[in-house]
């Protein structure tokens, strides 16, 4: 494998693992704050619908991504009102909300567009587009290091940028804000935060939906810039991925760039069968055995939030 | 909140998840400027309007029963088991080497290996997750989920690489020798099913096995165990319930009955095994076993119940604009309503019982 | 306003009444605290006296009845309410977030502003001022995972006081504590008071009340049955009062002859996510004989009664009538079950029981394998109700129906199934934690009788309960551990309280 291939597959690696960046920071929201959402998938998904059709629409890539927002604050919602104000299963909610996306958004495209579950193609401004960083082209002559910045760092859409700031602006607004303390507290040990005058259920909606703004943002990058419009399932277990993603990472935002950037890794060797002598669908099953092994903790053992998929029931 | 009583709880909670869902389906239907109306009575006829309808309405019933049974064995050990999809597709291969490779006598004792093949190879894809659940403290929820997508990967390259005659474009296997009876080929019951049907003798494969779980979870001490296991880990253990043991014995339960679906539509409806031949039958299950309160009577019921959905909303796809994936929303709302707003159902239920004093 | 602030009370109830579904927790409760005083407030586990307080702290919602702060009335719909009407609470559990610091545990939900480093630094100083008032040292970068139970109490009372709190209320505080521990926490309540604050200590131990307070309440099923001064009552007064008749606080029994040795114990030692629980503990125990267990709770006990009921493994010897066990996990509950162990463990809704299942199902629970219980390859129901129903009858369990989810028996009646269950299968040695925790006064001494007489049948028990007068009436020896150690063992008819707690402390005469 010469440079070139290791730059192709470093690129294609960091489009893969834009997606599972955002999922996998918004899976970290809602489980901090001791809410289990294997949901991610489906809020992804109606997302990547809503996006792509409004921006089919429109014209307007941002128009598609605060509809995809609006789409996965929707999920959100019914998630919070389900483990949240009902104490219902969390995992069950999950499920069934991932169930009603799958149908829902084939439902909707095949009525609105007719063609076979699909929205029709984006292209100019109805997609978020490559931006260049500056010099990129003048570092390209640099040896190593001016490929590297010009292929896999520079040319990639606004919001791959957007989800790695996120990594920072998480980690900052957990452990540096009152809104953070509060909210890993409810993860930790809701009856602290409820004796000391803070309502469990307030916080608890307010980091379900910063998953949905995250998972929003990770379903309209699907729909408007890693491709060019909807399709059907077309978030492929992406935020079971991004949950196994959250395990290997602990829990922890960093942790969670480094996972899915090796995630993204996997799913980019799976994509050349030509540079690795494996028959594809092994390739494509590394990313699950290798999560399974993860989980497993045969790689690193991990400790959950402490309240975690537990509705919050004063005790008597 | 308020207690109702136990009929109430089994009875009207599902009843009225089941409404809610319906009401809900129904206005799905209005937004995409749909008539429900036609919808509901298209589907009536299509699934129970004749003996046609209801040979496909009985062979999704099958398929589901076994994957609701599985989603319950789970269930009563406190393990979701959301691998049903795998399981079973798993067990289509197992029935597949089973039937390919060896020349059976009679299509008895085809079926007699099918059952064993189908049900041990779901058991294996079963028993490994609740292996690293057990010892290894992996979530079972995101194993069986990882697991349903390793089983594809292995099933596409075992149809595409190994089992796929030579010559053949499509990834699957060869026919098999022998089939089982159709409902349609049982003297007597030919005369109802006088078209051919895909349902056939394994519905009634199905309803043993509902008997025999029942049986196992509520008649003996493996059952107890399980059950008891299920509702507190710690308190099993002082019992001298091994947990290891119990998991392992429950997923591997739970796997081989959704493998055990495969004999109603790999060996039963196609004769071969196809990619993703259990198409979304594993998942159904979870609806099924939800609604059908997880005990096997009721998990019959709703598997009627689905059946019906399915064959009905597959006579939508045919007969009117409302698209086929109106089932999964159905599905969707289903587990939605029985399985995580089940709180909100028995509130809306407790008005109307008034608590009963007992101090 | 009427009242003068001096001589109305710190907090005044009237008329609260509170109740959970079908159950009456407080029913039309009227009290009145003193500005700077220790008020008790004493009754049986479930009268009421934590739900009381639950409700003066916002914790939960009164149905009907108002609160007066100093003299004036004010609703108390949430704990944020309680905290700006300066009452503050040390729960029984704590309400500490274990990865947190202490200074993270101070502020939370008492931050100044968004941003975390103003608040924690303020806080800093602000603890550093009450440590030095009132002798609550604890550093406030530990992690709380790191610190002992006692440390986590002043926690608790530093975050009251952080919020400024003039009534300080405190649920079953010594419960986890040593004797030491437990004087330095009077003492510092002690120094509260000086300083003009209200100290409202809910307990069911006499005598901490007789210690500690100047007025004493008492509750008995949701009611308030009286208030005292503490200097015009005695401990036998409040007793009655609790318990609504006379009580016998000691147990009738002969004096124990103990004969052949069933159980050896040698250099037992458990080891759990790192830290050492049980340091070499041996023991010996006979037939005919029960040896109690006293110590603060944590101290190792539920360790050597889980190795012992094959739940947890250890190194080390065990004999059990001259056979040696296996500590490593190859044998399990059921296998000691069937050498001869009988188990009623310390938590029974934890351990000991199925809650959603029915009394005859936990009946069977441990003995679910047992051949009189099964009929080929099932289990035989009617062989099982039949015995469920015997058993009842022995027991006086109420009501008697083996039918019923064992969730819906009182705890004293739970108790007896499970202590049922466990002697009647005739063990040669009976391991029994906290036998009447949780349980009414008259299914107390039903048990104790029980246990009594298994002993008189020449069984071997062994006893831990962290209530000492518990294990000083009933056992014929008793072993004190501290720190996974046994400390010393006397014979319960010659040593006192004040010998045995100075062993709980970890205190050894020669040292």
């Amino acid at each position: 494998m010469d440079y070139a291939t290791l730059l192709q597959i470093l690129d294609s690696t960091v489009r893969l693992a834009v997606p599972l960046l955002l999922a996998c920071l918004a899976g970290l929201w809602s489980e901090r704050a001791g809410v289990f959402d294997i949901g991610l998938e489906g809020k992804m998904l109606v997302a990547a619908f809503a996006s792509g059709a409004v921006a089919f629409l429109t014209g307007s890539a941002w128009a598609g991504l605060l509809a995809g927002i609006g789409a996965a604050l929707v999920w959100a919602l019914l998630h919070g009102l389900a483990s949240i104000t009902f104490r219902g299963n969390q995992l069950i909610s999950g499920v069934a909300l991932n169930f009603l996306a799958s149908g829902i958004t084939v439902l909707v495209a095949q009525t609105a567009f007719q063609q076979g579950g699909r929205t029709p193609s984006l292209s100019g401004e109805a997609r978020f587009n490559e931006l260049t960083l500056p010099l990129a082209e003048t570092a390209r002559g640099v040896p190593v290091i001016g490929p590297l910045y010009a292929d896999v760092i520079s040319g990639h859409p606004i919001l791959t940028y957007l989800a790695v700031l996120a990594v920072p602006l998480t980690w900052w607004v957990l452990y540096r804000t009152r809104f953070g303390l509060r909210l890993r507290a409810v993860g930790e040990n809701p009856a602290a935060v409820d004796t000391a005058g803070v309502s469990v259920a307030r916080m608890r909606f307010s980091a379900v939906l910063i998953t949905g703004v995250l998972c929003g943002i990770a379903g309209a990058y699907l729909a408007t810039a890693l491709q060019a419009g909807f399709g059907r399932e077309m978030t492929a277990g992406r935020g079971y991925i991004a949950l196994a993603a959250l395990i290997f990472a602990k829990w922890r935002p960093w942790g969670a760039l480094w996972a899915t950037l090796l995630f993204g890794f996997f799913q980019a060797i799976a994509l050349r069968p030509d540079v690795v002598p494996i028959p594809v669908p092994a390739l494509e099953a590394l990313p699950y055995v290798l999560t399974v092994l993860v989980l497993a903790g045969f790689v690193g053992k991990a400790i959950p939030p402490r309240a975690g998929g537990e509705p919050y029931v004063k005790e008597r | 909140m308020r207690q109702i009583p136990r009929w109430a709880d089994v009875v009207l909670v599902p009843l009225i998840s089941l409404v809610l869902a319906a009401i809900c389906a129904t206005l799905v239907i209005l937004a995409i400027g749909q008539d429900p109306w036609e919808a509901i009575t298209t589907m009536v006829t299509g699934a129970l309007g004749s003996a046609y309808g209801w040979g496909y309405t009985l062979y999704y019933t099958t398929s589901f029963i076994f994957t609701g049974l599985a989603v319950t064995m789970a269930f009563h050990a406190g393990l979701f088991n959301i691998g049903g999809e795998g399981q079973a597709q798993l067990g289509g291969l197992g029935i597949a080497l089973a039937l390919l490779f060896i020349p059976w006598p009679h299509w008895t004792v085809a079926l007699l290996a099918a059952i064993i093949a189908s049900a041990a190879s779901g058991a294996l894809w079963g028993a490994i997750p609740g292996w690293l659940q057990a010892k290894r403290g992996s979530h079972i929820v995101i194993t069986t989920i990882m697991f349903n997508y390793i089983a594809y990967a292995l099933i596409v390259w075992m149809l595409v690489d190994v089992l796929r005659p030579a010559g053949q474009a499509e990834p699957a296997t060869a026919r098999f020798g022998l089939g089982i009876p159709a409902l349609s080929d049982i003297p007597g019951l030919n005369l109802v099913f006088t078209d051919a049907v895909p349902a056939n003798i394994s519905l009634f494969l199905a309803l043993i096995a509902c008997v025999g779980v029942w049986a196992l979870l509520w008649r003996t001490p493996l059952g107890y165990e399980i059950r008891a296991f299920g509702k507190s880990e710690p308190a099993a253990r002082y019992a001298g319930i091994r947990p290891v043991r119990t998991v392992m014995i429950a997923m591997a339960l739970s796997g081989a009955l959704a493998g055990m679906m495969s004999i109603n539509n790999v060996m039963g409806e196609s004769g071969r095994l196809l990619q993703n031949s259990s198409e979304g039958a594993g998942f159904i299950g979870i609806a099924v076993a939800l609604m059908g309160r997880n005990h096997p009577f009721g998990v019959v019921l709703s598997a009627l119940l689905f059946g019906f959905l399915y064959q009905g909303g597959a006579e939508l796809g045919l007969w009117t604009s409302i698209p086929i994936d109106l089932r999964v929303v159905v599905q969707g709302l289903v587990i939605l309503f029985t399985g995580a707003l089940d709180h909100m159902v028995r509130m809306m239920l407790g008005v109307f019982f008034r608590p009963r004093k007992v101090a | 306003m009427l009242q003068s602030p001096n001589t109305a009370p710190a907090i005044e109830l009237r008329g609260i009444s509170k109740a959970f579904g079908p159950v009456q927790a407080n029913k039309d409760i009227s009290i009145r605290v003193a500005k700077g005083s220790i008020h008790g407030i004493i009754g049986e586990n479930g009268a009421g006296k934590s739900t009381l307080m639950s409700i003066l702290y916002g914790f939960y919602r009164a149905d009907s009845g108002e609160i007066l702060v100093d003299g004036r009335e004010t609703p108390i719909p949430d704990s944020q309410s309680a905290i700006r009407a300066g009452i503050g609470m040390v729960f029984q559990h704590f309400k500490l977030v274990q990865n947190f610091t202490v200074l993270e545990n101070v502020i939370l939900g008492a931050e100044d502003g968004g941003l975390l480093r103003p608040s924690l630094s303020k806080a800093r100083k602000e603890l550093a001022r009450l440590s030095r008032d009132y002798g609550l040292e604890v550093n406030p970068d530990a992690r709380i995972e790191d610190l002992s139970v006692g440390y986590q109490q002043r926690v608790e009372i530093l975050k009251a006081l952080y919020r400024q709190a003039d009534i300080l209320i405190l649920d079953e505080p010594t419960g986890v504590l040593t004797p030491a521990e437990a004087d330095h926490l009077f003492r510092i309540l002690r120094g509260l008071r000086d300083q003009g604050k209200t100290v409202i200590l809910i307990t069911h131990k006499l005598r901490e009340i007789m210690e500690i307070t100047d007025t004493v309440s008492v509750m008995r099923r949701g009611e308030m049955v009286a208030t005292v001064t503490t200097r015009d009552t005695s401990p036998a007064e409040l007793a009655e009062l609790m318990v609504g008749r006379k009580v016998l606080l000691r147990v009738d029994k002969t004096p124990a002859t103990p004969g052949e040795v069933v159980l050896e114990v040698e250099d037992l030692r458990v080891t759990h996510n790192g830290v050492e629980r049980l340091k070499g503990v041996s023991l010996t125990l006979r037939r005919g004989e029960i040896l109690g267990i006293a110590g603060v709770a944590g101290n190792g006990q539920s360790e050597l009664m889980e190795v012992l009921a094959g739940i947890a493994t250890a190194t080390g010897q065990v004999r059990l009538l001259g056979r040696d066990l296996n500590l490593a996990g190859h044998e399990d509950g059921r296998d000691r079950r069937r050498a001869g162990v009988g188990h009623v463990p310390e938590d029974r809704h934890h351990l000991g029981c199925i809650m959603d299942f029915a009394a005859w199902e936990n009946v069977a629970f441990g003995y679910h394998r047992e051949d009189d219980y099964r009929r080929g390859p099932f289990t035989d129901q009617a062989a099982l109700k039949a015995d469920t129903a015997a058993k009842m009858q022995r027991f006086d369990v109420r009501p008697p129906l083996p039918d019923l989810a064992i969730k819906h028996f009182s705890g004293g009646n739970q108790q007896k199934i499970i202590v049922a269950r466990e002697i009647e299968r005739n063990p040669d040695l009976l391991l029994i934690g906290q036998p009447t925790r949780g349980v009414d006064i008259g299914a107390i001494e039903f048990i104790h009788k029980q246990i009594v007489a298994l002993r008189d049948q020449g069984k071997a028990i062994l006893l831990v309960s962290v209530e000492l007068d518990e294990v000083m009436s009933l056992s014929d020896r008793v072993a004190v551990m501290f720190d996974g150690r046994i400390m010393g063992t006397r014979d319960a008819a010659t040593t006192n309280e004040r010998e045995l707690g100075l062993l709980m402390a970890g205190v050894t005469e020669t040292a």
